[in-house]
């Protein structure tokens, strides 16, 4: 029994890390698309988020510096992404995928120069992002080394949640999340009832590079300690995935990245067991993907002018 | 009405004039970081040129485009039909492992029959791994995006899982496959390569990727079946109301799309890797092919230009380091090339609001 407890609280703690990054990866990903622009991106904005979230905190001493500006660099690669898509009418998949060769391949090139090797030196404890509530239960005792598994972690988990909460909150109970989903619907209504369509998705795509880019620097400041250029392999692709499973919609991601996050965590307890082959059970969260589709989800709503470019005539 | 066209009108019509200027723009975007860094322009660019003139380096060049052409072609002749395979990655690691496994268990078999059989493993099942997805789209209607993305992992995982079977891994420490059988091996004779100073790895899959490229040409161009594939990809309703059958296409051209993926799977093996390793992360090909085809516009010959281009980037990236420049140079370079291939789409919409505008001075 107490075994089970143990391994419950460390599936429960990796799910949880490991879906943190999903899940600030996916938020992005529901603004970019529910405004209507495609963005395969993601991936290349986390990994410029995930180098420079570690070499701000690096020189600066401060995790919390280094995870915005993190965010900000994903920015930067959201607002070129913006660019391309939104003011020059460019193909939404091409522009990512530039996107995602142009990200690594300029923070790899900068980390070149800054440490003259493809990785970043390792943050020390204090530099990374610090977890709430340690030190708070009492691991002696079996419920408590679960409690202290479960929600002594990182302060970045503790954000995302709540951000969802919040960009739900933004998509259906404000103006703003109307006017952004009715971007990705119908552009030309919305232009013709005065909405400006270029600046909300000019807007919903650097807001989406921003959170990519925290959810990249999220593994580099939690799950490992150093960027390297195998940190972010596939993360960004399997937001997008967690994001189409959810219907686009925050609360659905939640539940994407919550699944994929378990799937990881199961992989981390079961893998010091070498009873099945470790290559097996890192396909679980994959397969389970497809067959849960099939079985529970099917079709899901792809906001009507998404991936078409939009660009007015005068 | 002046009929003389302007520089600009010239400019915005031809796509191979955009594909050449993203590419002066990929070179110009790498020396400005190349000078950031304080690197000379002129030893990095001068290294990538002469490493990729060479004979034994222009011989390395189109040993590793084979496999970025082929996954190239299967992208491309995806786009035609309207879909997007970003599962070329997965099938490709099917069809080399599909074809490592036949070409080490029946490697006692003679060369003409091992070959062609490694090649029909390779692409039954990049195939299938594309029929798989289209079938959960067609019949669920399950988002194929979402599918590939799944499907890539589930093939990584998969291969990685076969090369550590017993039969299958190497005997020795390597965390691989055993080495293909010799009877399955494309390389040249060593006695040839030997005596002409070619690479090493000098094998007959160009000849493969060419007959690749025709056939994606004949298909799409000269074929009931190309028409009708192509009819969707313009428009999915007006292909329905024509009496094609959306779903039925959608199959063929993820079966298609699938098999030449799966197909340059195996050249790679077969051509240089010889056998296949425990990755920690996915390769890359079938991304790679994704670029390739959008660098070559999705024409069967633009492709393959853009394979041999693309090509040329990575060996000669590869040499970068010898004059102290990072080898993601290239990635930079490549990366900026799609970015203004991409972002040329503004001169059509150019061309459009003038034809429009011009339109409206004439009923006036």
């Amino acid at each position: 029994m107490t075994d089970i407890i143990n391994s419950l609280g460390i599936i429960l703690y990796a799910t949880l890390v490991y879906a943190t990054p999903l899940l600030y990866a996916g938020l992005g990903s529901c603004f970019s698309e529910v405004s209507g622009v495609v963005n395969i991106g993601i991936e290349g904005m986390m990994t410029a988020g995930a180098f420079t979230g570690t070499v701000v905190a690096y020189f600066t001493g401060n995790p919390w510096i280094g995870f915005i500006c993190g965010g900000l660099a994903g920015a930067v690669f959201g607002a070129l992404h913006a660019l391309a898509t939104v003011r020059l009418g460019a193909d939404q998949t091409i522009a990512g995928t530039a996107i995602n060769m142009l990200g690594p391949g300029i923070v790899i090139m900068i980390a070149k120069v800054l440490f003259n090797s493809t990785d970043t030196v390792p943050l020390m404890a204090d530099q990374k992002i610090p977890k709430l509530f340690s030190g708070l239960f009492d691991t002696s005792t079996v419920g408590g080394r679960f409690l202290d598994n479960v929600f002594a972690t990182y302060a970045s988990t503790y954000i995302v949640f709540l951000l969802v909460i919040a960009v739900w909150f933004l998509f259906y109970k404000t103006r703003f999340g109307l006017r952004l989903r009715a971007c990705g619907e119908h552009p030309l209504a919305c232009e013709t009832l005065g909405v400006n369509v270029l600046t909300m998705r000019t807007l919903c795509v650097t807001i989406s590079g921003f959170l990519a880019g925290l959810g990249g620097a999220c593994v580099t400041m939690t799950i490992s300690t150093q960027f390297r250029p195998i940190s972010i392999v596939g993360q960004g692709f399997i937001a997008i995935a967690a994001v189409i499973f959810g219907k686009f919609k925050p609360q659905g991601a939640l539940l994407g990245c919550l699944l994929f996050g378990f799937c990881s965590g199961l992989k981390v307890v079961l893998g010091g067991s070498a009873a099945v082959s470790m290559h097996l059970i890192s396909m679980i969260p994959y397969v389970v993907t497809v067959i849960v589709l099939i079985l529970f989800v099917g079709k899901s709503h792809v906001p009507s002018a998404n991936g078409k470019p939009f660009l007015r005539s005068r | 009405m002046k009929n003389r066209k302007s520089l600009l009108d010239i400019i915005s019509e031809s796509t191979f004039i955009h594909i050449i200027m993203a590419i002066l723009c990929g070179f110009i975007v790498g020396a400005g970081f190349l000078a950031i860094m304080g690197l000379s322009v002129g030893d990095a660019y001068g290294r990538l040129l002469s490493s990729v003139t060479s004979l034994k380096g222009f011989t390395y060049v189109i040993v590793y485009s084979v496999p970025y052409i082929v996954a190239g072609l299967s992208v491309a002749f995806s786009f035609k039909t309207g879909v997007f395979n970003i599962g070329a990655e997965g099938q490709f690691v099917v069809g080399s492992m599909a074809a490592a496994v036949v070409g080490i268990v029946l490697g006692d078999l003679p060369k003409p029959v091992l070959i062609p059989l490694c090649f029909l493993a390779a692409m039954v099942m990049g195939g299938l791994w594309g029929v798989i997805v289209a079938f959960l789209k067609t019949k669920w209607g399950i988002n194929e995006v979402l599918s590939m993305i799944m499907f890539n992992w589930i093939a990584f995982y998969l291969s990685n899982f076969i090369a550590g079977i017993p039969g299958i891994k190497n005997e020795g420490s390597a965390e691989a496959t055993r080495n293909i059988s010799e009877n399955a091996s494309m390389l040249f004779p060593k006695d040839f390569i030997r005596s002409a100073g070619i690479a090493p790895t000098a094998n007959w899959g160009i000849l493969v990727a060419i007959a690749a490229m025709l056939f994606v040409w004949f298909v799409i161009n000269k074929t009931t079946l190309g028409y009708r594939l192509k009819a969707v990809g313009f428009n999915r309703n007006a292909a329905e109301y024509g009496g094609i059958s959306v779903n039925a296409s959608i199959l063929t051209a993820l079966a298609i799309s699938g098999a030449l993926a799966g197909l340059a799977g195996a050249l790679q093996l077969m051509g240089m890797g010889n056998r296949i390793s425990i990755f920690s992360s996915q390769e890359g090909f079938g991304f790679a092919g994704i670029v390739v085809a959008l660098i070559g516009c999705s024409n069967a010959f633009g492709v393959f230009v853009a394979g041999l281009f693309y090509g040329a980037l990575m060996y000669g990236g590869s040499k970068l380091n010898l004059v102290g420049a990072p080898t993601q140079l290239i990635n930079v370079i490549v990366g900026t090339v799609v970015f203004f291939i991409a972002i040329s789409a503004i001169f059509k919409h150019i061309k459009n609001m003038k034809i429009r505008a011009r339109a409206k001075e004439g009923i006036k």
